[in-house]
Parts: structure tokens; C-alpha cells; sequence
């Protein structure tokens, strides 16, 4: 009975907070590698595109909402995820068309890309805070949770409680069709090989009458797609705080480069050991260790670092591949 | 040099968490094609006449030079390292700015074509390095190769199975975990699959072994006995001579000699300053 | 070279004429006042103290930047940890705070630390079971680290923490502590930089994007340290106070010749002070970073920085030097950081943005001119001016535009967020230097 409230609380505590984020920072890290594989530099204003997204789609659901339109159970949000990932897109092909396209056709070295970027950056950072604001938002709406804590208790009699909130189900799922239908989108259609074709060897892509510009934009509207999905399903899970989504940006990037940059399957797998080495680590194991070892009282809570040190496990977690693997987990562009 | 470049230099390329080192495409994609005009009385298949030209705005490299491939026939390039080879290749494909001369291929001058068009207009051309897609599959590199085409592509990928056994075998495997032999008829192949009405080869046997270069050459021949006309680079101009109908022998780029490739074989001045007696 | 439209036009006077519209945009804040300018020089030369600092700031940059090329953007992280210097070195001791476990985590540091390079130690030389070896060290590393350190910084941080709580300072000059500042920063960098530079390609960019992150955690966490988001305040002066001036009747007179009121007038004096203190180690950073450019170091960086190759085939040890200029750039960035608290009298963690003090320090850099030391502290201050401006020309922009609209929520809405307008107007800034003047308004010669 013990091992399985250690293994409630384990679940409860770590694997399903971890895989919701992993989720989350996986599709996130997507749009970075895609973005690293076909334009061949990191873009820093990422994550307030996933910000801009976000605002968007948050407006987009408090007027669904003043409409008295809903989903039931699921959140508002999704109906409105659609027409943010339109307006995200948009935007993102104009910053495409007005900034980083003179510097393409240029041949320019792509450092001057991520200057761009950075103005870029500032930008949307900018036209987030004149659509939504700084401050905090909650737009999660519907049912709160999959299963709660005394129903999970009624139902097996454990004495260790069992949480699946909502959006921790949808973004997992959400996820898991995201990246489907992306894997299927690359490896399946004419499209999608052609970018996969543009980002291996772009001389022979040009060659073979593939058109650089259409895949470029392709690019941009997928990484602008997956950027607000990453974003809703953060803000629906945690709150929408546009700094917090300046500071995703680094387990973003940690999760690409462990991957392995420009590798998609490296950045799903890159988002999710990032994930759950941040909650492992922070997590104070005191609970489930009460539960294995009945009789042992150690001094402190387990907990190998505080959770305000997060940032600090994607940065050793990096460090650590890094020195092993100097490519990434997945073999990524940057051999 | 651009601005930015000046600005920039080398700066932070060597990041790799912000830079993706891998090099970008030399060819310039954005190139409008021009007006495509009627070809002249008695040409051959192709014929690449008087061209003079060099990159950008660089010195000349090409001077007056003259390459042409008669239907069926294969023909050779060949000459000291430096003569211009590779480059009166581009030229003839359209990756060079020409000063002077023209391009004419099958009754059409295509001089003002941009390299894209002229894949579309049946020229297939192999590249000598960086000719493959790595991280794709055999397979998916030859789909793209026949990206431009609409039709069904399964004929001629079965074709091309049949003509590089290999590929088939290890169609599903990633190109770039080839071997270099490999690698070249997979190349070759993915030029292949447009259905080209001219195939153009860049040094095809560079760094591949004797055996495998054998083996490739017997492959060329066969293509060429197919009825599909073949103009290649060679560094190997004793091999290249003894299959090509046609030979070039370019220096500081223009036309040197130019014969059969018998002929040529039987000059004793070619045969003294590039076949090593 | 005819699409070169910048070179062309580049003349000796350029750096003149610019610094002196600089002067006059400060004059402007100083004396005039409408809706454009206040028309106090405690402002104009409020702004310009903290741009002298963000100059310094990015002189680091640039020094990382323009002579090695090297990208980092955890110049946040380098600037907070320059900034405890102050804490640490010149603020008074806490009574009890060191008895109470001072020696303790001073131990615990050095078992960490002392872990981390047995670590590596063990990494180098062990063969077999190495990896089992380097783990079962961290491990019991980490374990007699934590057994050490937490009872101790219970310990201090409940010694009289509604006013204290940490670890105190020693009461040493002020000044000194730029310096310790600086060598701070500088151990930061040098382990930063021994760790992402001797990959296979570098990472420094998300190596020093996530030790910033981390620096800054440590500072709003570590209660001990400098209180944590409690704030330290009372920092010492090297600078006479206001009130002290006020009280002064010599000052007063002296003011009051030159028609000023004793508050304003002991406002000016004291940012003066500041300005001339930062100016002579603005000076003297330009001073030494000029001299090194120009010897045979300086020669080998730019060798190196415009081709690693051929440097690197005639035997220059490139990652050894990147990670020189590295080092040294960070070193200058902390006795900015240094600075900057010393002038607020006031360190608050919750206040280091990465926004306001990576990103917009880069701005600086490029809009300056990278490669160019006069370029970057002409960017810094004129940009630093641009931000603090942008407050307040933003909104009256909005409200000019606005004027139109009938009265309601939109209007409202836009006239509350105008003050956001800052960030796009950096945008703006930044890329339409990139595309327009890529080399930045002063270029490197």
C-alpha cells in the first residue's frame, strides 16, 4: 500500500506536472529548431512570439466569452486558439517580409539574423504590452479538473490524493496531436520534405525547383503555429505573464541545443528531459520517501534545490550533454 | 562585401547555440528568368557558343569558349586543374553571368534562363560535391529530384532501381550514412528523375575509389546507350577520353583542342602536357 | 565596393559632431522646460550618470563583442554579481551575523567548490570507472555541502531579520568595491567561459544566457547573501550626502550665488560627483581598452576575430584568448554593476531584467558601432536617453494621436499602455540601424 501512495504522490508531484511542461517546452523548442534548421539562426524573439500568440488568443477568448460562447468542459481558449495562430502567423510573415528577408537575399552571415531577432524581440514584446498588459491574466475556463483529489481517494482508498487538472490532459494531448501531425507533415508530404530537402542542402533544394522563399514562409507559419499552441497551453496551465514568457525562452533553448538543434525529434526529447530533471530536482521528495522508508526521519525536505533554481537544472542539464555530446542527444545540424 | 558583412565580419559565427554553421546556398534563388528565344538552324543538341564571363563582378574566366553535345553522345571536358572546367559547366547552366556568347539547348536559346528554369527545361545537372540531401532517405532524395514533376513518379524511380541496384537495397537508409560510390549514383540518380533530356555530370568520380570509379563509368555508358546525352567534367581524362564521343580540352579557359575522343588520344600534344605521355 | 553607401561617408568629424548633439540634447533636458525636455539638470544629470554607467556596461559588451566576436547575453547576470561587491565590501558588519555562521559557509563554499574541481580532477585522470568515481564525488560533495551550508544560513538569516538577516559587509571603502566588483564578475566569467568555450563549437551565447538567469536567482533567493528581495539599503557614499550639503551654510551661500535653492542645487552637486567619478573610470577603461587594441595583443585579437583559421594554423591558441577577452569584458561589466548600485545606495534584486540590461545594452553596442569604443558609449548614453525619454514622448505621442478618437475604453486602453511604447521604439531603433547603418553611427575604423 505504501509503495503505491509513494508512487500516487510521485505521479501526482512529478510525472504529471513534468510531462505537462515537457509538453509545453517541447512545442516551444520545435519552433526553435525549425526555425535554426531552415533560416540557420536562434531566434530570440521566440518566446514573445509565444506571448504575442497567447494575447491574442486570449482577447480573441474573452470575446467568445462576452458572447456567451464555450466548450463545455474544455476551455474557451481552444475555439480562440485558431484565430491566434492566424493573427501570430501574420505577424510573424510581415517581420519575415519587412526585416529578415533583406538579409536572405543578402546571403548575409546569420548573426546579423539574431540582432535582428532581437530587435524583432523588442517588438513584439512591445505590441504584447499595448494589446494585454504586464500584468497576470487567467483565462482557463470550463472544467478544472480530470480528476480531483477526494474523488481519486474515494475511488481507490489510498490515502495519498491524485490531481489531473484539465489542462494538464489537453495539453498533453494537444501536444501529442501537434506533433503528429507535424511528423507526418514533414515526413509524409510534398511540402514538408521539400523544407526538410531546403534545410540538408539549400543549393540543391533551389536545383531541384523547390522555392526557397515558399519554404521560408512555410517555416514561419508553422513555428508562429506551434509558438501559440506552446503558449496557450502554458498559459492555461500556469497563468499568462508575458516576462514569464521571456524566461521560458531559456528551457526552450536548453531543451533544442539537448536535442540537438535543428533536430525535431531531438527537441521533443530535449523538452522533456529538461522537464523532468526541473521538477525532479526541485521537487521535495520528503512524501515519497516517508512512504518507502517508513521508519527513516531525515533532517530536511529531500529537495535538491529550490524551485526558484530551476533555471540553474536546464543550464547543467545543457553543460552536462554538452560535454558528452557535443551535437545534442539527436545528431542536430551543428556538427 | 555588404555593409552588414563589413559591420559583422565573422563576429558570432562560431556560436553554435545562435548560429547554424551549416554554410548557406550559393546559388542566387532570387534571379528572374528572362525571355527564352528560337534556337539556330543546324545546332547541335546543346551547345554552349563564344562564351566569355565570369562570378559577379569578378575577372573572366570563361574566354570565348565553345562546348556543344550532339543527341546520344557523351562528351567530355577535360584539362589542367584551374582551366575552368567546372566553371564552363556552370556557365552552361546558368550559375555564371556571361558577358558574351549564348546557351542553346534542343531548338530553344535559354541563355536568359535562371538554373531552375533550366532543370525544367530538361537539364539535368549533378554537382560535384554536396549533391545529395543527407539526413533524407535514398527514397525521399529521389522524390525530390523529381520535385517539378506533377505526374507519376513510380516508372522512373523503378528505372533508376534498375540502374543503380544499390539504391533499392538501401532506399529507406539515410544518404549521408552512404559511401562516397554510393553517394554519387544516388546523385546521379536524383538528376535522373526529372526525366532530363540532357544530363550534366561535375567531376562524377571525385574521391571514390578506382574500382567503384570503373563501376560508374560502365554506369554513364549505360545511361548514354539509353539515348540520353551526357556532358561531364573529368579529372580522369585518360578514362574519359576512351568513352567520350566528343572531348574538350580547356586552358585558362578557352577551347584548346577539341575532337573525338580517339582523336585527341592520338595527339601527341595532349596526349604529352595532360595524359602523362 | 560601390554598394558600400557607409564608408563613403564616414569622416573624422563624425564622433565630434554626434557627442556634441548628444551635449546639446542634454543641455535641452536641463534648461528647458515643455513637453519635450523637464528642464532640470537633477534629471539631465540623473540621466546621464546612469548612462555613463550603461557606457561602461557596454564597453564590456563591446569589448567581448567587437574585439573577439564573442555573443554573450547574460550581461544581466554579470552586472547583479558586480553589484554585490558593494554589499559585501563596504556596507557595515552585521553584529552576530559572522559568529553566527560565517566561517561555516565559507567552508561549505570551499567543499563545493573544492567538489567541482576534485570532480574534474577525478574526470582527467581516472581511467576505469571514472564516471562512477566523478559521480560518487558530486554526490558526496553535494551532501557534505548541505550538511554545512544550511544550518549556517538559518543561522544568519535569523539573526535580527526584520533589519538584517545577512551576512553583513566589512566596511571598507566604497570605491574598492568596484574593483572586487569587477573580480567577481571576472571568476564568473573565467568558469563560464572554461566551460562553454572549450566545447566543440562554442555555446557561449546559452551558457551565458542561463548563468545570468542563475546569477540573478541566487541574488533574489539568497537571503544571507545581500537579503534576498528584502532589499539591502544604506549603502555607503563615496559622495557627500544631500542632507549634510543642505545643513552646509558654505554650500548654501555658494548655491545660492549661483541662483540655485539648497535642495536642487545639493541634488546637482552630488550627481556631479557621481559624474566625475564615473567619468574618470570611463576614461581610464577607454584609456587601457585603446593601449590594448593597439599592442601586439590587441593585433592577435583582431587577427584572430577576422580570421580564426589562419590565426589558429600559426599556433594562436584562439579559445585561450577568447577566453581572455571574455574575462576581461565581464570584469569591466561588474565594476559597472558595482557602480550602478553604489549610486542607487540600494541593492534590489527583483529590478535586473534581462530586457533592460542585456538586450538593451546590446542595442547600445550596435547602434553605436561594433568594434568601436567611442561607438559604444556614444550609443550607450544616447540610447540610455532615448529609453528614459521614450517615457514620456510616448504617451504625448499617443495623446497626440489619440486626440481624435472619442472618449471611451480604446482610448483610454492606448493611453494607459502608452508608456510601452519604449520597447517598440528600441525595436524600431535597433533594426532599422541593422538595416540602414549596420555598422552603427560611429564604425570601427
Amino acid at each position: 500500500m505504501d509503495i503505491l501512495n509513494a508512487l500516487v504522490a510521485f505521479l501526482n508531484f512529478v510525472f504529471i506536472p513534468a510531462a505537462a511542461y515537457g509538453a509545453q517546452l517541447a512545442l516551444g523548442a520545435l519552433g526553435v529548431t525549425l526555425i535554426y534548421g531552415i533560416l540557420r539562426f536562434s531566434n530570440f524573439a521566440h518566446g514573445d512570439t509565444m506571448a504575442f500568440g497567447t494575447a491574442v488568443t486570449i482577447l480573441v477568448t474573452w470575446a467568445l466569452q462576452a458572447a456567451g460562447i464555450s466548450l463545455g468542459p474544455l476551455p474557451t481558449a481552444l475555439l480562440a486558439l485558431p484565430l491566434g495562430i492566424a493573427g501570430t502567423a501574420a505577424l510573424v510573415l510581415l517581420t519575415d517580409r519587412a526585416v529578415y528577408r533583406f538579409y536572405r537575399v543578402q546571403k548575409a552571415a546569420p548573426i546579423i539574423l539574431v540582432m535582428a531577432s532581437v530587435g524583432v524581440m523588442f517588438l513584439m514584446n512591445g505590441l504584447t504590452r499595448l494589446l494585454i498588459g504586464v500584468d497576470e491574466q487567467r483565462f482557463a475556463d470550463g472544467a478544472r479538473f480530470v480528476i480531483n483529489v477526494r474523488d481519486f481517494r474515494e475511488m481507490t482508498g489510498l490515502q495519498e490524493g491524485l490531481a489531473l487538472k484539465t489542462t494538464q490532459a489537453l495539453t498533453v494531448i494537444v501536444a501529442v496531436i501537434v506533433v503528429w501531425a507535424l511528423f507526418w507533415f514533414l515526413n509524409r508530404t510534398k511540402s514538408g520534405k521539400a523544407m526538410r530537402a531546403y534545410s540538408d542542402n539549400e543549393d540543391l533544394a533551389l536545383l531541384s525547383g523547390i522555392d526557397p522563399e515558399k519554404v521560408v514562409r512555410l517555416t514561419w507559419i508553422i513555428a508562429a503555429g506551434l509558438a501559440t499552441i506552446a503558449g496557450v497551453l502554458y498559459g492555461l496551465d500556469k497563468a499568462f505573464k508575458p516576462f514569464n514568457y521571456f524566461q521560458i525562452l531559456l528551457p526552450i533553448f536548453a531543451a533544442a541545443i539537448v536535442g540537438g538543434l535543428g533536430n525535431p525529434l531531438g527537441a521533443i526529447a530535449g523538452g522533456f528531459v529538461v522537464a523532468f530533471s526541473e521538477v525532479a530536482i526541485t521537487y521535495p521528495w520528503l512524501k515519497v520517501a516517508g512512504y518507502l522508508f517508513p521508519g527513516w526521519e531525515p533532517g530536511g525536505l529531500l529537495q535538491l534545490l529550490g524551485t526558484e533554481y530551476k533555471f540553474a537544472v536546464s543550464f547543467v542539464i545543457l553543460i552536462v550533454v554538452l560535454l558528452f555530446k557535443p551535437t545534442g542527444l539527436f545528431r542536430g545540424k551543428s556538427v | 562585401m555588404s555593409d552588414a558583412e563589413k559591420a559583422f565580419g565573422k563576429r558570432g559565427n562560431r556560436d553554435a547555440s545562435v548560429v547554424n554553421p551549416r554554410p548557406a546556398g550559393t546559388v542566387d534563388g532570387s534571379r528572374r528568368s528572362g525571355p527564352v528565344g528560337p534556337g539556330r538552324e543546324g545546332d547541335p543538341f546543346l551547345i554552349g557558343e563564344g562564351m566569355s564571363g565570369g562570378y559577379g563582378r569578378g575577372p573572366d574566366i570563361l574566354h570565348d569558349c565553345t562546348i556543344a553535345v550532339e543527341k546520344g553522345q557523351i562528351a567530355v571536358i577535360v584539362g589542367p586543374n584551374g582551366a575552368g572546367k567546372s566553371t564552363a559547366m556552370k556557365a552552361i547552366f546558368g550559375m555564371l553571368d556571361l558577358r558574351k556568347g549564348s546557351v542553346r539547348l534542343d531548338g530553344r536559346d535559354i541563355t536568359a534562363l535562371n538554373p531552375q528554369d533550366r532543370v525544367k527545361a530538361g537539364m539535368g545537372f549533378v554537382p560535384q560535391v554536396n549533391n545529395i540531401f543527407p539526413s533524407m532517405s535514398c527514397e525521399e532524395n529521389l522524390e525530390m529530384g523529381a520535385f517539378i514533376r506533377k505526374d507519376d513518379i513510380a516508372d522512373t524511380m523503378a528505372q533508376v532501381y534498375d540502374l543503380f541496384p544499390i539504391l533499392k537495397e538501401k532506399r529507406r537508409q539515410a544518404a549521408g550514412e552512404l559511401s562516397g560510390g554510393q553517394r554519387q549514383q544516388l546523385a546521379v540518380g536524383r538528376a535522373l528523375m526529372t526525366r532530363p533530356s540532357l544530363l550534366m555530370l561535375d567531376e562524377p568520380t571525385a574521391g571514390v575509389s578506382p574500382i567503384v570509379m570503373d563501376e560508374l563509368f560502365d554506369r554513364i555508358i549505360a545511361i548514354a546507350r539509353g539515348g540520353l546525352p551526357i556532358l561531364m567534367v573529368e579529372q580522369n581524362a585518360k578514362q574519359a577520353m576512351a568513352i567520350a564521343d566528343k572531348a574538350y580540352v580547356l586552358v585558362q579557359g578557352a577551347n584548346a583542342h577539341t575532337g573525338s575522343g580517339k582523336e585527341l588520344m592520338n595527339n601527341d600534344e595532349v596526349r604529352r602536357t595532360f595524359l602523362g605521355g | 565596393m560601390s554598394s558600400n553607401r557607409q564608408a563613403a561617408t564616414t569622416n573624422p568629424w563624425r564622433a565630434p559632431i554626434l557627442f556634441a548633439i548628444l551635449a546639446a540634447l542634454f543641455v535641452m533636458e536641463g534648461t528647458m522646460r515643455n513637453a519635450m525636455f523637464s528642464g532640470s539638470w537633477n534629471t539631465a544629470l540623473g540621466i546621464l550618470n546612469m548612462g555613463l554607467i550603461s557606457a561602461i556596461t557596454a564597453l564590456g559588451v563591446n569589448m567581448q563583442w567587437g574585439y573577439a566576436g564573442l555573443f554573450n547575453v547574460g550581461v544581466v547576470g554579470f552586472l547583479a554579481l558586480g553589484g554585490v561587491a558593494p554589499v559585501l565590501i563596504a556596507t557595515q558588519p552585521v553584529e552576530g551575523a559572522w559568529n553566527a555562521g560565517g566561517p561555516r559557509v565559507l567552508i561549505a563554499l570551499a567543499v563545493g567548490l573544492g567538489t567541482l574541481a576534485l570532480a574534474v580532477q577525478a574526470w582527467k585522470r581516472l581511467r576505469a570507472g571514472r564516471g562512477l568515481a566523478v559521480l560518487v564525488i558530486l554526490i558526496a560533495g553535494f551532501v557534505i555541502y548541505r550538511w554545512l551550508f544550511d544550518p549556517a544560513v538559518s543561522a544568519i538569516e535569523a539573526n535580527n531579520p526584520a533589519r538584517h538577516g545577512n551576512i553583513g559587509g566589512l566596511g571598507l571603502p566604497i570605491l574598492l568595491s568596484w574593483a572586487v566588483g569587477g573580480a567577481f564578475a571576472a571568476a564568473a566569467a573565467w568558469a563560464v567561459g572554461k566551460v562553454a568555450l572549450g566545447l566543440r563549437s562554442d555555446y557561449l551565447a546559452i551558457a551565458t544566457l542561463g548563468i545570468g538567469e542563475i546569477i540573478v536567482a541566487v541574488l533574489k533567493n539568497e537571503d544571507w547573501l545581500a537579503r534576498g528581495v528584502k532589499n539591502v539599503t544604506s549603502i555607503p557614499r563615496p559622495v557627500p550626502y544631500e542632507i549634510e550639503l543642505q545643513g552646509n551654510p558654505e554650500f548654501v551661500s555658494f548655491a545660492q550665488r549661483w541662483g540655485f535653492g539648497a535642495a536642487e542645487a545639493s541634488g546637482i552637486w552630488v550627481k556631479l560627483c557621481y559624474m566625475s567619478l564615473f567619468l574618470v573610470v570611463l576614461l581610464a577603461i577607454i584609456l587601457l581598452a585603446e593601449l590594448a587594441l593597439k599592442s601586439p595583443w590587441g593585433r592577435m585579437m583582431r587577427a584572430i576575430r577576422d580570421n580564426e583559421t589562419a590565426a589558429e594554423a600559426m599556433g594562436k591558441d584562439v579559445t585561450a584568448r577568447h577566453l581572455q577577452v571574455f574575462i576581461l569584458g565581464s570584469a569591466v561589466i561588474g565594476i559597472a554593476g558595482a557602480m550602478m548600485i553604489t549610486q542607487d545606495g540600494l541593492m534590489a534584486p527583483v529590478g535586473y531584467n534581462p530586457l533592460r540590461y542585456t538586450f538593451l545594452i546590446w542595442v547600445m553596442v550596435i547602434v553605436g558601432g561594433s568594434g568601436n569604443n567611442w561607438g559604444a558609449v556614444l550609443g550607450a548614453v544616447l540610447i540610455w536617453f532615448l529609453w528614459i525619454k521614450a517615457e514620456v514622448w510616448g504617451p504625448a505621442l499617443i495623446g497626440v494621436l489619440t486626440a481624435p478618437l472619442p472618449e471611451g475604453g480604446l482610448k483610454d486602453h492606448l493611453l494607459d499602455s502608452a508608456a510601452h511604447m519604449r520597447f517598440i521604439a528600441m525595436g524600431l531603433v535597433l533594426l532599422l540601424v541593422l538595416r540602414f547603418a549596420p555598422r552603427g553611427l560611429v564604425p570601427e575604423k
